[in-house]
């Protein structure tokens, strides 16, 4: 059943999207590669399991807390510490984000053990949906799959028509010149930090009811997200999505194939792309300057 | 009454000084040029004044109160305004989003996306087109279009007739001219002397970071003025 396995691998591309919007974001404003990321959307995971155990709460209901907790996480994050590295090239914020990434995952450890983890939502990650000719989809990667797509609309409007995501595409082409529009940077950048933390945490939710994870589980969500990104191309949402769709059925396909290729297969889908289209399948041309 | 007062500014990139005890002042209502040939501060001037350089605190009065070192987006909502020079019009945006960038302090007062298309109707006409695809006359347009949309109380415009053909240079002038009419202050940097002295009102050549020569413009000589432009 390969139509099956496409089904599947759409889904989980939906997921893998969510992981990358936020990182793309990041890049695309300020030109910070954020290699916490991945750890970051584990971390919301962990605040979901202690919401979940304090207050009896369903974990989808705990986003309506989770979300706001990151962003504020993000937006001070980036006020009191990320903004002081800006615009001294790539390596401060690569180095500092990787200690950062280390510290969250030994935080997680001591906090939480080794254990592996699950959020555990009530039975809908076992219900399924019939889509007739012998078709069924799991009802919870349709619900990831379009709680990814709503977000993503919501973002591209919000980027595309509001006040604030003028000035991030503002400040994406020339910091220097949105400065002088009166934009102030390390608050500008704060928000697109929230925004990007509020977004992870939701993929790390749904990451916990879908899977199992552990304090370590966030290099590999960074590293999906960076495939997902750059097959995509930087700058697109839609191409974005495009990227997270194509990973995930390499990945579903890769593992009809062997249960071990899964992977395997997504790497090496990733580096064909990387090879014969470099700046991605649906990038922006980029303007030299 | 002095909306602007600067006195005794030095500026630097680095180590390298770039302007030696500027002072100048400029009246509510009145454009100023500022001329001088290539190096001579020119840009690093109104940089200064826009809050992209640090400078000392009290170098710089603008409505009686000191703001020199403030930065750029505070600058904004106190209401000094660049037009930056190679006029850096953002290539993602539509010329209407351009346009609204310039508003972005949401500051109050006469300009509108309105006004702005009857000041410069090509800019109406292509409202929706990347800004970066107009010609560079459009975009000098686009570019003082945005400066206006700030609703600043000074607009430092720096350096007009890069790259532009005269006729166009001329037309850029006379809607200056206008804009100055209807009660806007100006401080204008120019390389192109003819052009903006037939707008201001006062006129400093600017020659290796300090003020060579000052005056109104209808009373220097063109010996006077090209003595103190290119050093006697």
């Amino acid at each position: 059943m390969w139509v099956d396995t496409v089904v599947q691998g759409v889904l989980l591309g939906g997921l893998y999207a969510l992981f990358a919007t936020g990182l793309s974001l990041i890049f695309g404003v300020m030109r910070l590669v954020n290699l916490a990321h991945g750890d970051f959307s584990i971390l919301a995971a962990f605040i979901a399991v202690v919401v979940v155990q304090t207050l009896e709460l369903n974990p989808l209901m705990t986003l309506v807390l989770v979300v706001p907790i990151m962003a504020a996480i993000g937006y001070g994050l980036q006020r009191l510490a990320l903004n002081r590295l800006l615009g001294r090239g790539i390596l401060p914020a690569v180095l500092v984000t990787f200690g950062l990434s280390i510290v969250i995952q030994n935080g997680l450890l001591e906090t939480f053990s080794a254990d592996s983890r699950r959020l555990n939502a009530g039975g809908i990650e076992t219900a399924s949906v019939a889509l007739g000719g012998g078709l069924a989809v799991g009802a919870f990667p349709l619900l990831t799959f379009a709680v990814a797509v709503l977000l993503l609309v919501g973002l591209q409007l919000l980027i595309g028509r509001s006040a604030i995501g003028r000035a991030f595409r503002a400040a994406s082409d020339d910091g220097v010149t949105a400065r002088l529009m009166g934009v102030d940077p390390d608050r500008l950048y704060g928000l697109a930090m929230a925004l990007s933390l509020a977004i992870v945490a939701v993929a790390g939710i749904f990451l916990g009811i879908r899977t199992t994870f552990t304090f370590s589980s966030g290099p590999d969500r960074l590293l999906f997200a960076f495939e997902a990104v750059i097959i995509g191309g930087l700058g697109s949402l839609w191409g974005t999505l495009a990227g997270g769709v194509i990973l995930g059925v390499a990945q579903t396909a890769g593992a009809r194939l062997s249960p071990g290729w899964g992977v395997l297969t997504g790497h090496l889908v990733f580096l064909a792309v990387l090879l014969l289209r470099p700046s991605g399948l649906f990038a922006k041309s980029r303007r030299v300057d | 009454m002095t909306l602007l007062s600067v006195r005794d500014l030095s500026a630097f990139y680095g180590d390298f000084q770039a302007l030696f005890g500027v002072s100048l002042d400029v009246s509510e209502g009145q454009t100023v040029a500022v001329i001088g040939a290539n190096g001579a501060g020119k840009t690093t001037f109104l940089r200064a004044l826009a809050g992209a350089l640090p400078v000392p605190h009290g170098a710089v009065e603008f409505a009686g109160r000191p703001v020199g070192g403030r930065p750029a987006h505070v600058l904004v909502e106190l209401g000094i305004v660049l037009v930056p020079e190679g006029r850096k019009i953002f290539p993602s945006l539509s010329v209407r989003e351009n346009l609204q960038m310039g508003a972005y302090r949401r500051r109050a007062g006469p300009w509108t996306l309105d006004r702005v298309y009857r000041l410069f109707p090509i800019l109406g006409e292509r409202r929706d087109q990347p800004g970066t695809n107009l010609s560079g006359g459009e975009q000098q347009m686009l570019a003082i279009g945005r400066g206006l949309m700030a609703n600043p109380r000074l607009l430092l415009v720096d350096e007009i007739s890069l790259g532009l053909a005269p006729v166009v240079v001329k037309h850029l002038y006379e809607v200056l001219g206008t804009v100055s009419t209807e009660g806007m202050t100006l401080l204008v940097v120019e390389q192109d002397v003819s052009q903006v002295l037939a707008v201001a009102q006062r006129v400093y050549c600017f020659r290796k970071g300090m003020v060579a020569l000052e005056g109104v413009p209808a009373r220097l000589t063109r010996g006077q003025i090209s003595a103190a432009y290119f050093g006697a």
